[in-house]
């Protein structure tokens, strides 16, 4: 199964990854790498996520996650990676 | 490893340059719903596109909840009907009954528009398909979702100048038979030359008889992202400039062939083509003029807007075939005036008239799509600007189509809206000399020379 890619974008407070981090293991999610760079204020972050292990549907991981965005004041995409490597990688 | 940048830039293509996949179209052949009895033939028809369309739609919100790029239509192409109600339809009330069938399964299956109900007659018109074409309007004021096309030329056969005769009338019937909705009938028919079999996008889709029973077909877009990507390259010589139409297509297309492919997947039909066609939306910043004035226009319609669009169309062309396996369809710049933001403004600044407009579908995929015109347009004009518009396929090898749209009761200078996708459009003016003796003469103009290529 391909990776899924973990987008978090918004205004920088405390806790942001903790809280997304937490989500991913109450679901069995494992993160393989992270990257983050704050732009202007804004926090930018990428995890690369491995979702084979959880039982939990797709489409509802995508909007729990999107759900947790909106509370914490950012916004979180999760995607498979297909969309990012089919485009920048011949 | 794909890295943040690139990430990056993938989500704002689609947050902020309106990055979409304009539609997965399930062509599927209806040629074996074929049936004398015309209740038979419905309810064959029915049954065969709802159990193969069944998981169109919810296929299409998963691939897009989970890619996180936006599907905007999901559609549905069917073989030509002219050719399926053949032995069923006696007249051309047998045939409505069959688009009433069409328009049904599509509200069914939650698709906003179903291609097909269509004749080909590039050569000739048996009476089947003179009965669906003098059906047509009847057809298309009876029904909401059901798109209507008709082939009149090509270049291996030439132009059926009696059906383009026909269709001057018909177009303007449907103006007349759909006038309280702003003669919208129009908007869902189209008529073409050198029609591809694989289009998925409307009015001019159906499932040509060379496909096999059930295809997925898709169309990407993304004027947007080109246009940004311009910006980025102003006052860059050509090289640059084409280098980055380039390269952009090529990342849009991946991008259709992956939702191309897992749709495919999932809904256990083959792949057939992914169209590479960049096309416009009445919302800002998503308008092929908008490309074409990032280029350097000050308006599109100014001098220098057919090589402008000429080389955007071959660009789009040499970085979307690298891209996707099976490339099919119009691919290529659509130019619609009343769907394309950019095109509506250049319109009412006075920059854009139909005759640049014609000289514009030289070079690119379509023709002249979606221009409201005055509703007391003669039919023989209309006619007329058809087999202009058929001769410039023929002569060069290309598909051109004519979705023009007489708005009863409008006159130039007015605005018609037609919501949604479709847009509004102000009405434009049409050269006012007469051309009914030559489109009065009947019969085909020949194939050109270059044809004959055996």
């Amino acid at each position: 199964m391909s990776k899924t890619i973990i987008t978090v974008v918004g205004k920088d407070t405390v806790g942001i990854i903790a809280k997304v981090c937490t989500y991913l293991a109450d679901n069995q999610v494992n993160v393989e790498d992270i990257s983050q760079t704050i732009v202007q204020g804004y926090f930018n972050m990428m995890m690369i996520v491995d979702t084979s292990g959880s039982t939990k549907p797709y489409a509802e991981m995508v909007t729990e996650l999107d759900d947790l965005g909106d509370a914490i004041g950012v916004r979180i995409r999760c995607q498979r990676e297909d969309i990012f490597t089919k485009m920048h990688r011949i | 490893m794909i890295n943040i940048l690139e990430v990056n830039e993938t989500n704002k293509m689609i947050e902020q340059e309106k990055l979409d996949v304009r539609t997965i179209t399930l062509g599927i052949s209806l040629l074996d719903c074929c049936d004398a009895d015309l209740d038979a033939l419905n309810r064959n028809i029915y049954d065969k596109i709802t159990r193969l369309a069944k998981d169109l739609v919810s296929t299409g919100r998963e691939i897009e909840l989970e890619y996180g790029i936006p599907i905007v239509n999901k559609r549905i192409s069917v073989t030509p009907i002219a050719l399926v109600g053949g032995r069923a339809c006696r007249s051309p009330e047998d045939f409505v009954e069959v688009a009433k069938t069409l328009d049904k399964a599509a509200r069914d299956m939650g698709v906003n528009f179903i291609g097909g109900y269509s004749a080909i007659v590039s050569k000739g018109m048996t009476p089947n398909e003179e009965a669906l074409i003098r059906s047509i309007p009847a057809a298309l004021a009876a029904t909401e979702r059901v798109c209507s096309s008709v082939n009149i030329g090509s270049t291996k056969t030439g132009i059926n100048m009696d059906a383009v005769k026909l269709m001057g009338e018909i177009v303007r019937e449907t103006a007349e038979a759909t006038k309280e909705n702003n003669s919208l009938g129009c908007a869902k028919l189209v008529v073409l030359c050198n029609a591809p079999d694989d289009n998925p996008f409307m009015a001019g889709a159906f499932h040509g008889v060379s496909e096999a029973d059930a295809v997925i077909n898709v169309g990407v877009s993304g004027p947007g992202v080109i246009k940004h990507a311009l910006e980025g390259v102003r006052g860059e010589n050509f090289e640059v400039l084409c280098e980055t139409v380039k390269k952009t297509a090529f990342k849009v297309t991946r991008a259709g062939q992956l939702v191309a492919q897992e749709a495919s997947e999932r809904l256990g039909i083959p792949f057939g083509i992914v169209d590479l066609s960049l096309a416009p939306t009445p919302s800002v910043g998503d308008s092929v003029a908008g490309i074409l004035e990032a280029m350097g226009l000050e308006s599109v319609g100014a001098p220098g807007t057919t090589a402008a669009l000429a080389l955007l169309n071959d660009q789009v062309k040499k970085g979307g075939i690298m891209a996707s396996s099976f490339v099919g369809g119009l691919s290529g710049a659509f130019i619609p005036v009343s769907e394309d933001q950019g095109m509506i403004d250049a319109v009412n600044r006075g920059a854009l008239t139909i005759e640049k407009l014609e000289a514009m579908t030289c070079v690119c995929s379509v023709g002249l799509d979606m221009i409201a015109i005055p509703g007391d347009t003669p039919a023989s004009t209309i006619s007329g600007i058809i087999a202009d518009e058929a001769a410039i396929g023929m002569i060069n090898n290309k598909t051109t189509a004519v979705r023009l749209i007489p708005v009863i009761g409008k006159d130039v200078g007015e605005t018609v809206e037609f919501g949604g996708l479709l847009g509004h459009a102000p009405v434009q003016e049409v050269n006012r000399f007469c051309c009914a003796d030559f489109i009065n003469r009947g019969g085909r103009i020949p194939a050109p020379v270059h044809s004959f290529k055996n």
